[in-house]
């Protein structure tokens, strides 16, 4: 099984040269430690391409944060712009690809990861946009929830975020493409065999 | 014509009436217009709605509004940082039409821009597109959206020249320019205020044609997360 810097390491073997990429909150982030010599340029979706690391202790600047509102940097080739503009981008399909978290996959494609109905609900933010309009949709989550039930399933239970929108999902069990008819697995994880992965996937395998 | 107040009560006086419309910028508390957001609620105005995309922390940004009770609804895309929000909409005090940030975004741009309304493959298929007009092109649906026409835009940029030019600063421009577009009339609270003729043309973010009213003020700007790296590590 993978962790999740080992999940993220994967996710970033899906970047290629020069793309420009938006990475959602959590194991996506990490994703960023992992591309090692590619050109990547990540979006941030408030108004910026060309997202640099943290800040040096006493460089913060309010004005300067990422989606996630954390205090970021500017790199030498970054550009900042307005929010109409930032989803212009994204829902003309100028952004490659977004990797991003789950609480459900389905084997169409379907994603829900905004809302639990019951639960405090804090909105979907810019996941409905780019689900809808990148390039590439990556999810990258556990295979399964803390009840150890599978989260890549053959019917979203869940809200959904978009319908029909993934492409690929990293879990930390293996590697998983939509599609006609079901799910078709990539690769399993390090100690994972093809029947575990299958054991512990709900959705349709191909 | 003159645009430059003393400050933010002065630039608000004659504009404010309960139940308005406010489109505000600002994400998270990044550039959201702070000065005029406190002068609000000492103008006592209730029943408000904003076009935000957030609604700011406990005692910040929209946030003292929410304490106070003045706002009867919002329209946001993400609500997370706020408990007392959560308390009023949970009690059933306070409106939420959520909207997915882009759309938001578009809908402010789409309304200062004279579009009434567009179409947008954001939310197909979910519950955001519930009751919303549904065309297909190429085999593509896409629901129908509609541009936000604010009674009253409040805003914050970096600079401003006195005939309303503004710059902005990194990524506190965010929702900025939209939100000032699509109101009636724009307030802009910036950090200075300089002669007209000091600003380079060709780096205008956003042209005074849409700032009616401008305060220069001292701003709090307040980090909602810091997080930062050791310099051992560089």
């Amino acid at each position: 099984m993978w962790d999740r810097n080992q999940m993220a390491a994967r996710a970033a073997q899906e970047l290629e040269d020069g793309m420009y990429v938006n990475l959602g909150i959590g194991i996506p982030t990490l994703v960023a430690n992992y591309v090692g010599d590619k050109d990547i340029t990540l979006q941030s979706e408030n108004g910026m391409l060309g997202m640099g690391p943290f800040p040096y202790e006493g460089d913060e600047d309010p004005d300067l944060i990422n989606a996630g509102k954390q205090t970021i940097t500017e790199m030498d080739r970054t550009a900042y712009f307005d929010s109409a503009t930032s989803f212009a981008m994204i829902r003309g399909g100028k952004i490659a690809a977004a990797i991003l978290g789950a609480m459900e996959v389905a084997e169409n494609g379907d994603l829900a990861n905004w809302m639990i109905p019951g639960k405090l609900v804090k909105g979907m933010g810019g996941a409905m946009d780019l689900v809808a309009g990148v390039g590439r949709v990556i999810v990258v989550m556990d295979h399964a929830n803390k009840h150890g039930e599978s989260k890549v399933l053959k019917e979203c239970t869940l809200p959904l975020t978009g319908k029909g929108v993934v492409d690929r999902i990293i879990t930390n069990m293996g590697v998983l493409d939509v599609v006609e008819g079901g799910l078709r697995i990539v690769e399993c994880a390090e100690g994972v065999t093809e029947e575990e992965l299958r054991a512990a996937t709900d959705a349709t395998l191909v | 014509m003159k645009k430059v107040y003393q400050n933010a009560a002065e630039a608000l006086e004659g504009v404010l009436e309960d139940g308005m419309l406010i489109a505000s910028g600002g994400f998270g508390l990044s550039g959201i217009p702070e000065l005029l957001l406190a002068a609000i609620r000492d103008a006592g105005v209730k029943d408000l709605t904003f076009a935000s995309n957030n609604a700011g922390v406990d005692d910040f940004g929209i946030g003292i509004l929410l304490q106070t009770k003045q706002v009867k609804k919002m329209i946001s895309s993400y609500v997370g940082e706020n408990a007392e929000f959560m308390r009023q909409y949970l009690s059933g005090e306070l409106e939420l039409e959520f909207t997915p940030q882009g759309t938001l975004a578009e809908r402010m741009r789409a309304g200062g821009a004279g579009i009434p309304g567009f179409y947008t493959k954001t939310g197909v298929g979910t519950v955001i597109a519930e009751g919303k007009d549904v065309k297909n092109w190429n085999g593509q649906d896409y629901i129908l959206e509609e541009g936000i026409f604010a009674d009253l835009s409040i805003v914050k940029a970096w600079k401003a020249d006195e005939t309303g030019n503004l710059i902005f600063r990194k990524t506190a421009r965010n929702f900025n320019p939209p939100a000032a577009t699509c109101g009636k009339v724009c307030i802009v609270e910036v950090e200075e205020i300089v002669p007209t003729g000091s600003l380079d043309p060709d780096h205008i973010h956003l042209p005074g044609i849409y700032v009616h009213r401008i305060i220069q003020g001292t701003h709090e700007k307040r980090i909602e997360q810091r997080t930062t790296r050791k310099r051992e590590e560089a």
